[in-house]
C-alpha cells in the first residue's frame, strides 16, 4: 500500500457516491424506486462482507442482524410511537446487544461449525418473531402508517415517503456505511481482519488477542447490518418476518460474492446486479430463486473472486 | 543474574506419548542457547509450552519473574516471547511489507502515525536484507526468503526471547553464512533459543546446548562439553552425518 493510493481510493469513493446523488436527478421514477432499495440493501451487504470477505468469518445468520434493526425501529415506531431518529437508534441498539450475545457465543466455534450455529441463532431470531405475532403479526408483518414516518424540524417537515427524501436519506446511509467501511479496513483493526482470515494461529502468535478481534468484527458488521435492517423499516414501511428468515441470511453472501468478497464496492455491485437479475427473471417465470441458483453455481465455477475481486488481481491492485 | 526463563517439571502429554517430560531447564539473559535432539525428542513442542501454543500437562513456566504457565499466547508474546515457526508460516497471499507491518504496529505505543510503521517495517526488513521486496507478496518468495520473512516478523516484534525453530532449513550455504551473522547481531539486545539441526551453525552460535532425547535432557553444556558427550553421541551425534562436520 503507496501513499500515493491514498488520493485515488478516496477520490473513486467520493466519485461513486457523486454519481449516486446525481441519479436522484435523472432516473426513470421505476429505477430511482428500485435504487433506493438496492442502496439501503447494499449497507447490508457491506455490513456481512466486513465480516465475510475481511475477518473470513462465513455467518450464515446475518438476517437476524438486519432483522433486529427492522424489528429494533419497527416495532417502537409502530406500538410506542416513537420518533424517527429515536426508532433508528433502537434499531442499531437492537443490532449491537445481538451481534454482542450471537458473538460471545458462535466465536468459540471456527469453520462450519460457525456456520452452523450462527444459522441456528438466526432459525431461533426467525422463531421468535412468529412466536411474538402478537406484536409483530409474523409473515403478514407491519405496516408503519404513514404519518408517524416523518421528522419535524421547527417548520419544515421530513416525509419519508416522498422518493426523493428516502432516495437521498438511502444515499447518505449508504455513504456513511461506505466510508466507515474503508476506515475500518485500512485502520491496522483491518490489517489484523485479514490477518486472522490468512491465518489466525500466526496472527496470535503475533500477540494478536484474535477473539476479541474476532469479536469486535462480529459487532461491527451486525450494527451495519441493522442501521440497513432499521432503515429498511423506516424508509419502505414494512415490518415483516420474512426480513428474518434464511433467505436473507443467504442473500448477502451471494451479493458480497457477486460483487468481490473484501472489497469495499464489491457489496453494491453485486447488490445491484442480482436485484435487476431477479427483477427481470420474474417477469418471466415465478421461478426466479432460480436465477439466483444459476448466479451461484456461475459464481463459483468461472468468477471466484467476483466482479471486482477479479478487476483488482488484474488491473488495479491498488484498490481496497 | 537471575533467569530470563525457568521451567519446572515441564510436560506434555499427547495420550499415551511422554512428548515432553519433566524437563528443568533455565535460560540466562543474554544468551544464545541452543536446543538439539533427534528428530521427536520434543524440541518443538518444548518450545510451543514456552510461546503459548500448547498447554503443558504438568510444570511450570516463569519468564522474568512471573509465572505464565496459564497465561495466554498473545499475553506472552506482549511480555517479550517471540516464537518463529518450524514449519514457514508467513501471510503467503499478503505483500511482505503486511506481513512485517502486522508485528511492527503492536508493538508501537504511540500509536498512531502511518511513518512509525513503515519505518519499523523497513528497519527489519533491513535486518534480514529482504528490503528490496517489500511489495511482493510474501507466498512468491523463495523459500530461504520465507524462512528470513519468519525472522523478520519475530524481530518486529522487538522480543525479550526470540525462538527460532530450525531456522537454517532450506537455506543455501551463503545465506546461512549471513544468517549466523544475523542470529550474533540480534543477541546483542534479546536472548536466543535456537532448536537447529545443523551442527555447524549450532557449534558457532550456542554459547550453551542443551540436548533432549525422549522429552527428557539428557546432558547440557558448552558445545565442547557437549560433543565430548558420550551419551550424546550415543544418543545423537553418532547416528548422524553431521557429526563429523
Amino acid at each position: 500500500m503507496t501513499e500515493g493510493s491514498t488520493a485515488r481510493i478516496y477520490g473513486l469513493h467520493i466519485a461513486v457516491v457523486a454519481v449516486l446523488v446525481a441519479l436522484n436527478f435523472v432516473l426513470p421514477e421505476y429505477h430511482h424506486a428500485v435504487l433506493a432499495r438496492v442502496l439501503v440493501l447494499a449497507v447490508f451487504a457491506m455490513g456481512y462482507n466486513l465480516l465475510f470477505g475481511y475477518a473470513g468469518l462465513l455467518s450464515l445468520g446475518h438476517a437476524m442482524f438486519f432483522a433486529a434493526g427492522l424489528y429494533g425501529a419497527g416495532l417502537p415506531l409502530y406500538h410506542l410511537g416513537w420518533g424517527i431518529a429515536a426508532a433508528f437508534a433502537s434499531g442499531m441498539a437492537a443490532g449491537f446487544v445481538v451481534s454482542a450475545v450471537v458473538g460471545l457465543l458462535a466465536l468459540r466455534t471456527t469453520g462450519v461449525a460457525f456456520m452452523i450455529v450462527t444459522m441456528m441463532f438466526a432459525q431461533v431470531f426467525y422463531l421468535v418473531t412468529l412466536y411474538f405475532g402478537e406484536w409483530t403479526r409474523g409473515d403478514e408483518g407491519l405496516v408503519l402508517p404513514q404519518q408517524a414516518r416523518r421528522i419535524v424540524f421547527g417548520g419544515t417537515a421530513l416525509d419519508l415517503t416522498d422518493p426523493t427524501t428516502r432516495y437521498l436519506l438511502a444515499v447518505s446511509l449508504f455513504a456513511a456505511a461506505l466510508f466507515a467501511t474503508l476506515a475500518v479496513v485500512r485502520s491496522r483493526h483491518g490489517r489484523v481482519l485479514v490477518a486472522i482470515r490468512e491465518n489466525e494461529e500466526r496472527t496470535r502468535m503475533l500477540g494478536y488477542d484474535t477473539f476479541a478481534n474476532k469479536l469486535a468484527a462480529v459487532v461491527t458488521s451486525g450494527v451495519i447490518c441493522a442501521a440497513a435492517g432499521a432503515a429498511y423499516a423506516l424508509l419502505f414501511g414494512y415490518v415483516g418476518a420474512t426480513f428474518a428468515s434464511v433467505q436473507y441470511s443467504i442473500l448477502p453472501l451471494l451479493w458480497v460474492l457477486l460483487g468481490g468478497a473484501a472489497t469495499t464496492l464489491g457489496p453494491l455491485i453485486g447488490t445491484l446486479f442480482m436485484y435487476y437479475a431477479v427483477d427481470i427473471a420474474s417477469g418471466y417465470t415465478s421461478a426466479y430463486m432460480l436465477v439466483v441458483g444459476v448466479m451461484l453455481i456461475l459464481l463459483v465455477l468461472f468468477f471466484r473472486r467476483g466482479v471486482l475481486g477479479t478487476v483488482r488481481e488484474r488491473w488495479a491492485r491498488w484498490l481496497p | 543474574m537471575t533467569p530470563l526463563l525457568v521451567t519446572r517439571g515441564l510436560s506434555r502429554h499427547f495420550g499415551g506419548l511422554r512428548a515432553v517430560d519433566g524437563v528443568d531447564f533455565s535460560l540466562m539473559p543474554g544468551e544464545i542457547r541452543a536446543v538439539i535432539g533427534p528428530n521427536g525428542a520434543g524440541k518443538t513442542t518444548f518450545v510451543s509450552l514456552v510461546c503459548g501454543r500448547y498447554e503443558p500437562s504438568a510444570g511450570t513456566i516463569v519468564f522474568d519473574g512471573e509465572d505464565i504457565t496459564r497465561m495466554p499466547a498473545h499475553l506472552r508474546v506482549r511480555r517479550g516471547i517471540a516464537y518463529t515457526f518450524q514449519i514457514t508460516s508467513v501471510f503467503a497471499n499478503l505483500p511482505v511489507y503486511d506481513n512485517v507491518a502486522l508485528p511492527v504496529q503492536r508493538t508501537l505505543t504511540d500509536g498512531r502515525s502511518r511513518g512509525a510503521v513503515r519505518h519499523g517495517v523497513m528497519e527489519a526488513l533491513e535486518r534480514v536484507g529482504l528490503a528490496s521486496r517489500a511489495g511482493v507478496p510474501a507466498g512468491s518468495l523463495a523459500y530461504g526468503h520465507q524462512r528470513l520473512l519468519e525472522v523478520a516478523m519475530g524481530l518486529a516484534l522487538k522480543p525479550r526471547l526470540l525462538i527460532l525453530d530450525e531456522p537454517t532449513q532450506g537455506l543455501s550455504d551463503g545465506e546461512i553464512d549471513n544468517f549466523i551473522g544475523l542470529v550474533r547481531d540480534i543477541a546483542r539486545d534479546a536472548t536466543v533459543l535456537l532448536i537447529e539441526h545443523n551442527m555447524p551453525v549450532v557449534m558457532e552460535l550456542a554459547q550453551r546446548i542443551t540436548v533432549l532425547n525422549a522429552g527428557r535432557i539428557l546432558a547440557e553444556g558448552t558445545p565442547a562439553e557437549i560433543r565430548a558427550n558420550t551419551a550424546v553421541q550415543e544418543a545423537y551425534l553418532g547416528t548422524t552425518q553431521e557429526a563429523g562436520a
